[in-house]
């Protein structure tokens, strides 16, 4: 009896363990199969590099390079604005700040992980879009740099843990070390923490990032999604996944434009695909 | 133990086919954002007065209801255009045979900020506007600023009824768009919040999303015809250039519940409702 149920038990454990990269499978080959059926009437050209964005149109012109550079600015935005506040904060945190302030830093940060993005959209669209308009004297502040502020908030929880982890393994004397040749404190961050602990803090950013690429209801409220090929970061700009969310309800089922938008998810799981095995393979590094 | 979970698995897909099939006196509609307050409000008053049945209603956007009532997965779809050909030919593929009714009008107001001097223009100058060809409100007679065209998406049938008919002024052939730089907001209340806030923007929606807060533009069809604003009495008389038609869609002539809904809609009681959310009742 208790062979049959230690075996049960591990048969269920081991379909657990495979039961997500089955589902990763499954979840690509779909959108595989979906997404390569657009070939057919466009090609992946004029797909990727095509400038204009009139799914419903006849015949529709389904060109996604606005969309991929208005998700690749909004991105840059946000990491332009939370790696470096993102990293200090992890420095701080780790190496700085006395323990009560630590503690408090900590939980803060857990909280802003906590706030759901539709919730910070709706912030974002009430305070900062007000404010991003005025400061700039644009004609509207529904636009990119808004999006990157917002989602700079959600990528720093992600940059200061994973950031802080980092900084923690380093053998202590590394430190001592520093601090035995005479440095100052911030000698020995600057020189000798910052870049030994450097793989690890560039995981932490491409995880951070990763989190800003798919990020989709907060760049719908308040980035204008309007599908132009961006100029600077102060115009409206349509991400990749504001698109599939906006217009996946309307595509009429096996269409050119639901094919499309299909495809869009592949491209979308390129790119996030590539960002996360780059951080991890900076992960691995720092373990080996 | 393996028996026993699969008996219960049995047990509850058995119970759900059973409640599936006891189900039929609720019915979703599903559809047109312009129309989710008029379906609202129909389904309580409608329900107040058939206790039993029951009418789920909700939005996403006529496309939305024309792709649920497609795969099956509504009653009724609500929908401020007419079905497109592809869309009656994919329902046809499916088995399903969509049939309209037409159960209100609408007035599309095109809205400005309240401090905008410009009130009137003419349907030209609004496709001049909307295509991006007139970019700063001087050129029109207002501020020198430019201009910020706000748009509802593309799941919108607003957004597909005023690309027909005014930007590319019911010509089939056209090719106009909307300007690439337009911005396009998930609702028709995020249309009105940002005119409201935003002295250089100008939008559209449906009548009823016109409060203090914006102000209607007064429009004319022509060169020569009166500038008209949109209200109850020049969308019935045809005055007001921009009204649409607003249909319920269902599958094949509509039976049981569904008839019993779309007949409470179609009645004096029903047409009431219509003009109580600020729609136009269809002249019977």
């Amino acid at each position: 009896m208790r062979k049959i149920k230690e075996f049960i038990i591990e048969k269920g454990i081991l379909f657990c363990g495979l039961a997500s990269i089955f589902f990763v499978v499954l979840i690509f080959l779909f959108l595989l199969k979906e997404g390569v059926s657009l070939f057919k009437f466009v090609g992946p050209l004029r797909f990727l590099f095509g400038s204009s964005w009139y799914p419903i149109s006849e015949p529709p012109q389904l060109g996604i390079l606005p969309l991929i550079l208005g998700s690749l600015l909004v991105t840059l935005g946000a990491a332009v604005i939370s790696i470096p506040i993102g990293v200090g904060c992890a420095v701080y945190i780790a190496e700085i700040a006395p323990v009560k302030i630590k503690e408090v830093l900590k939980a803060g940060i857990e909280l802003l992980a906590a706030i759901p993005s539709v919730v910070l959209g709706f912030i974002g669209m009430v305070t900062l879009v007000p404010i991003v308009k005025g400061l700039f004297h644009i004609p509207t502040g529904l636009t990119a740099l808004s999006g990157s502020i917002m989602l700079a908030f959600m990528a720093m929880p992600t940059i200061v843990s994973v950031a802080e982890d980092a900084l923690y393994s380093i053998p202590k004397n590394y430190k001592e070390g520093a601090f035995a040749l005479g440095a100052t404190h911030w000698q020995t961050i600057w020189r000798v923490m910052l870049p030994a602990a450097s793989s690890g803090i560039v995981a932490a950013v491409m995880l951070g990032i990763g989190r800003v690429i798919g990020e989709t209801m907060a760049v719908m409220m308040i980035t204008g999604n309007a599908a132009v090929l961006p100029k600077s970061i102060l115009v409206p700009v349509r991400t990749l996944t504001a698109t599939i969310a906006a217009e996946m309800g309307e595509a009429v089922v096996g269409s050119e434009h639901y094919f499309a938008l299909f495809a869009i998810g592949i491209v979308l799981f390129i790119i996030s695909f590539a960002i996360n095995v780059t951080a991890d393979v900076f992960l691995h590094k720092r373990q080996q | 133990m393996l028996k026993k979970i699969g008996v219960i698995l049995l047990i509850v897909s058995f119970s759900n086919i059973a409640f599936a099939a006891g189900a039929n006196k609720s019915i979703q509609v599903k559809g047109s954002d312009t129309m989710v307050n008029l379906g609202q409000a129909w389904a309580e008053k409608y329900m107040e007065k058939n206790p039993g049945d029951f009418i789920a209603v909700t939005g996403g956007g006529s496309g939305t209801g024309f792709s649920s009532l497609i795969s099956g997965t509504c009653d009724i779809a609500m929908s401020s255009r007419d079905i497109k050909e592809k869309e009656i030919a994919l329902a046809k593929k499916k088995g399903i045979d969509p049939a309209e009714i037409k159960v209100a009008l609408d007035g599309l107001a095109v809205v400005v900020n309240p401090k905008n001097p410009v009130d009137k223009l003419t349907t030209g100058q609004l496709a001049d506007i909307f295509t991006g060809r007139v970019a700063n409100w001087k050129e029109v007679g207002g501020k020198d600023e430019k201009i910020v065209i706000l748009s509802r998406e593309v799941n919108s049938g607003t957004h597909v009824y005023f690309k027909e008919h005014v930007l590319r002024k019911n010509d089939p052939n056209s090719k106009e768009e909307f300007a690439p730089s337009a911005l396009m907001l998930s609702s028709s209340q995020a249309i009105a919040d940002e005119v409201a806030g935003n002295s250089a923007g100008i939008g559209y929606y449906g009548m009823g999303y016109i409060s203090k807060k914006q102000k209607p533009v007064h429009i004319a069809g022509g060169q020569d015809t009166e500038f008209v604003a949109p209200s109850i009495e020049s969308v019935i008389n045809g005055k007001y250039p921009i009204s649409r038609p607003l249909f319920l869609y269902t599958n094949g002539s509509p039976q049981g519940v569904t008839k019993k809904f779309v007949d409470f809609t179609l009645s004096k009681e029903g047409q009431d409702i219509v003009l109580a959310t600020d729609f136009v009742p269809v002249s019977r």
